[in-house]
């Protein structure tokens, strides 16, 4: 198994954050990963993006152009890489920001209104990690309960008033995309 | 026999290659003098410059190291930091350390490194064969400057070591000249004491020593000496820069 | 990582200049050395640092300077030197979008600079080119040891993407420095001995002459013993890829991609860009005649390749300079392109190929 994941957004939206949690989470799987960060010459405010690959195998090329799943944070980043998602893949968007709408019926949607959620609980910088959860439980690339253990190990996790913060947001975002899922089967 | 005058430990017995009149070979001994006399001659590492001292290495009986043109602090910096516990010093000409080198000079001093520049100022590069140095002083003569250093076209001498002053680091600044016997007395003062300052960890030091070059000023070498102290002096008044050892109150 | 290597290596001196995207190391170094009881002098130019550098080298530490292409223009004053003294040091380049200020995005645009030496007068980097984590760490342990043992600069030629990337890496244990080999060149004082001077200075043409053919043989001997590649997949190869660091990497997904067409491509990946693999390349001209040389540029090592097959196979380049990323899917279709051209396809392939596309 291998799969490429990019994650996109404004620098500030902790993008990059949300790839090394993916890519960390990997590694203490015992997984192959690779985390490529490439954002902008400013620290806030520019385009940041990051591509994560996690694979049983030796990984031959850290970037992609046919990623199996793109985290969109914001519009300009849709844009951009709404149309690289491979076939079958998973195409997860913060639908707080993001409207644009995108005309693919061979990739899975998930979009989640991450800004609200995390108002809801309370932090509204948890976005970012309640966007993890929603593709951890979207794509089962890894568990929530593995992600809640790497959370430990990076910055998000320093505090234990924060680490707790951040395991409840891991679950919010993946109450959420169970929901979207359950709609679109259905539907 | 009683011996009354010899050539100091510190200096090889090859025959110099300076050019009559030369200011280096004076400036040498005083070095070797002050290193023989405080007793570190196994742990003095020298750094010479490129230009007429470039073969200082054939002179100084201690261990030397190369740098490029200008760089020769830098280098001295990198030894230093390597072997806090020896002696570093460097021996630049007015083109090196003022030219070329000024910004690692001015950073070198900043630092406070706890090195000793020696730094020579004869007003012209005389390896290359008398071109304008930074130093060259208006009016004179030089083979890049036809009609003599015009302030305008040119610019004006630059006086490097009180520049290095405002410099937190450095401790002590001097400026000396070897043209008269009475003079070389003092340089010889001053060279010992920018090696105590060294050695007592006080910071960065540099005695500049005014030093005639008979052979492309164009002169005699009894002219060019007489010309150093009446005309260089002018520009580049003798004394001390700066001294925070506080020695001469002891 | 690459300082952390470093320290292990028992690299005690750093000396360098800000400049992106190689900023991580010296912020690393900056308070890593402090706790191992180093120095770290952040100097005012990199033309100071590498100076810094030369002088630490003379003393006899282990010492190493960072850049990124337009530092390392400037430093090639003292790599010069460096070489013509015979100091051992370690230069890590963390390639940029080039010529002049260019952007910061990675490229492999100085493998010229790199590979031919860069600075004036005639002498040789070795120059080793890591395209994963771990072998960046391991290429800079090894950078130290060879850079001791033939005293002689080492330059590892990295990117922006090796330099920001992260992968799971293991550390080799901290080396302790007792254990390496006395120098008896440094200069230290010449206390118990006569004075020693280390010169590249050396006005007597026959004396200069003599130095340049002593270092022509270090420079042999290096070749002889420490040209390094890696081979993928290289058993039944009709095509060959060659490209090295994050080309190599591009590369190999790119071959996974057309393996999976029934293209029988296999790639060739110099870990040595000088002393460059000549002789293998030459020895896989006796079962492929296509090449491919892959750069992140506008062709650069595609020249040595080209010597090294001298006319007995033909060499395809496919490059893209400035700091664009190309992805695999854009050098799978450089590679199958060529692959058709020369009608490397037999039945058997060809079957497969279509059975996988329907």
């Amino acid at each position: 198994m291998t799969k490429k994941m990019i994650f996109a957004g404004f620098g500030g939206q902790g993008v990059l954050v949300m790839g090394y949690l993916m890519a960390l989470t990997g590694m203490r799987q015992g997984k192959n990963v690779t985390y490529l960060p490439a954002y902008g010459a400013e620290v806030r405010g520019g385009t940041a993006n990051c591509t994560v690959v996690i694979s049983d195998q030796e990984i031959a090329s850290p970037v992609s152009s046919s990623p199996d799943f793109v985290i969109v944070m914001n519009n300009p980043s849709l844009v951009r890489f709404a149309n690289m998602v491979a076939q079958d893949g998973f195409l997860l968007t913060n639908s707080s920001l993001v409207h644009g709408e995108v005309k693919r019926h061979d990739v899975t949607k998930v979009p989640v209104p991450v800004n609200e959620l995390a108002h809801e609980l309370g932090e509204d910088r948890s976005a970012n990690v309640i966007m993890v959860g929603a593709l951890a439980e979207a794509t089962g690339v890894v568990s929530i309960e593995d992600l809640k253990e790497a959370l430990a190990y990076t910055g998000l996790g320093k505090k234990p008033k924060v680490l707790e913060l951040n395991r409840r947001a891991l679950e919010v975002g993946a109450e959420n995309a169970r929901q979207v899922l359950n709609k679109e089967k259905s539907a | 026999m009683k011996k009354i005058f010899e050539k100091p430990k510190s200096l090889k017995p090859n025959v110099m290659h300076y050019c009559p009149g030369c200011g280096h070979s004076i400036i040498h001994r005083l070095v070797a003098e002050t290193i023989d006399e405080l007793g570190i001659q196994e742990r003095t590492l020298g750094v010479p410059p490129a230009g007429c001292a470039v073969l200082a290495y054939n002179y100084f009986d201690v261990d030397m190291g190369e740098a490029p043109h200008g760089r020769a602090v830098a280098v001295a910096t990198g030894l230093k930091r390597v072997l806090p516990d020896h002696v570093v010093f460097t021996y630049q000409g007015d083109g090196d350390i003022a030219a070329i080198g000024t910004a690692e000079i001015i950073h070198a001093a900043n630092r406070g490194e706890k090195v000793t520049a020696i730094f020579v100022n004869n007003g012209t590069y005389g390896m290359t064969g008398g071109q304008m140095a930074p130093t060259t002083l208006l009016g004179m003569n030089s083979t890049t400057t036809p009609g003599g250093r015009d302030g305008a076209r040119d610019g004006a001498p630059l006086d490097l070591t009180q520049m290095l002053a405002v410099a937190e680091g450095s401790a002590y600044l001097e400026r000396v000249t070897v043209a008269t016997p009475k003079h070389i007395r003092q340089a010889k003062k001053a060279i010992k004491k920018a090696f105590q300052v060294q050695l007592d960890g006080l910071g960065f030091s540099v005695v500049e020593v005014l030093s005639p070059c008979p052979t492309n000023w164009k002169m005699s070498p009894v002219a060019a000496y007489e010309w150093t102290l009446q005309e260089m002096t002018k520009i580049f008044p003798l004394g001390v820069i700066k001294d925070i050892t506080g020695y001469d109150e002891k | 990582m690459l300082g952390e290597a470093a320290v292990r290596a028992g690299c005690r001196y750093y000396f360098g200049y800000p400049i992106t995207p190689q900023n991580e190391v010296p912020e690393y170094m900056s308070g890593r050395l402090l706790e191992v009881g180093g120095t770290f002098v952040q100097a005012e130019s990199e033309l100071a640092s590498i100076n810094m550098v030369i002088g630490a080298a003379m003393a006899g530490a282990r010492v190493m300077t960072t850049s990124s292409s337009p530092g390392i223009s400037l430093m090639q004053e003292g790599i010069s030197y460096l070489a013509g003294l015979e100091l051992p040091a370690v230069i890590a380049n963390v390639v940029r979008g080039g010529p002049g200020l260019g952007n910061i995005a990675p490229a492999q645009s100085d493998y010229f600079q790199a590979t031919r030496g860069g600075g004036h007068g005639d002498y040789r980097t070795i120059v080793l080119a890591p395209s994963s984590c771990q072998e960046l760490c391991d290429l800079t342990m090894k950078a130290f040891d060879l850079a001791d043992k033939y005293r002689n600069p080492v330059m590892i030629l990295g990117d922006g993407m090796m330099g920001q990337m992260m992968e799971p890496v293991e550390f080799p244990e901290m080396i302790d420095l007792a254990d390496l080999p006395a120098k008896d060149w440094t200069i230290t004082g010449n206390q118990g001995r006569p004075s020693r001077a280390l010169l590249s200075l050396l006005l007597t043409p026959k004396v200069l002459e003599d130095h340049n053919y002593k270092l022509v043989r270090k420079y042999d001997a290096v070749t002889r013993s420490e040209t390094d590649w890696e081979e993928y997949l290289l058993e039944d190869a009709r095509q060959v890829v060659v490209a090295y660091g994050t080309a190599a990497r591009i590369a190999k997904g790119a071959i996974k991609r057309v393996r999976s067409m029934g293209l029988k491509v296999g790639l060739l990946r110099p870990k040595t860009l000088w002393p460059f693999p000549s002789q293998p390349i030459k020895e896989l001209t006796r079962i492929v005649r296509q090449l491919l040389v892959f750069e992140m540029s506008t062709g650069q090592m595609v020249e040595d390749v080209e010597m090294a097959v001298a006319g007995q196979a033909q060499v395809h380049f496919y490059g893209r300079p400035g700091g664009v990323i190309p992805t695999p899917e854009e050098v799978a279709h450089q590679i199958s392109h060529y692959y058709y051209q020369a009608g490397l396809m037999d039945g058997e392939d060809e079957a497969k190929r279509r059975g996988g596309v329907a």
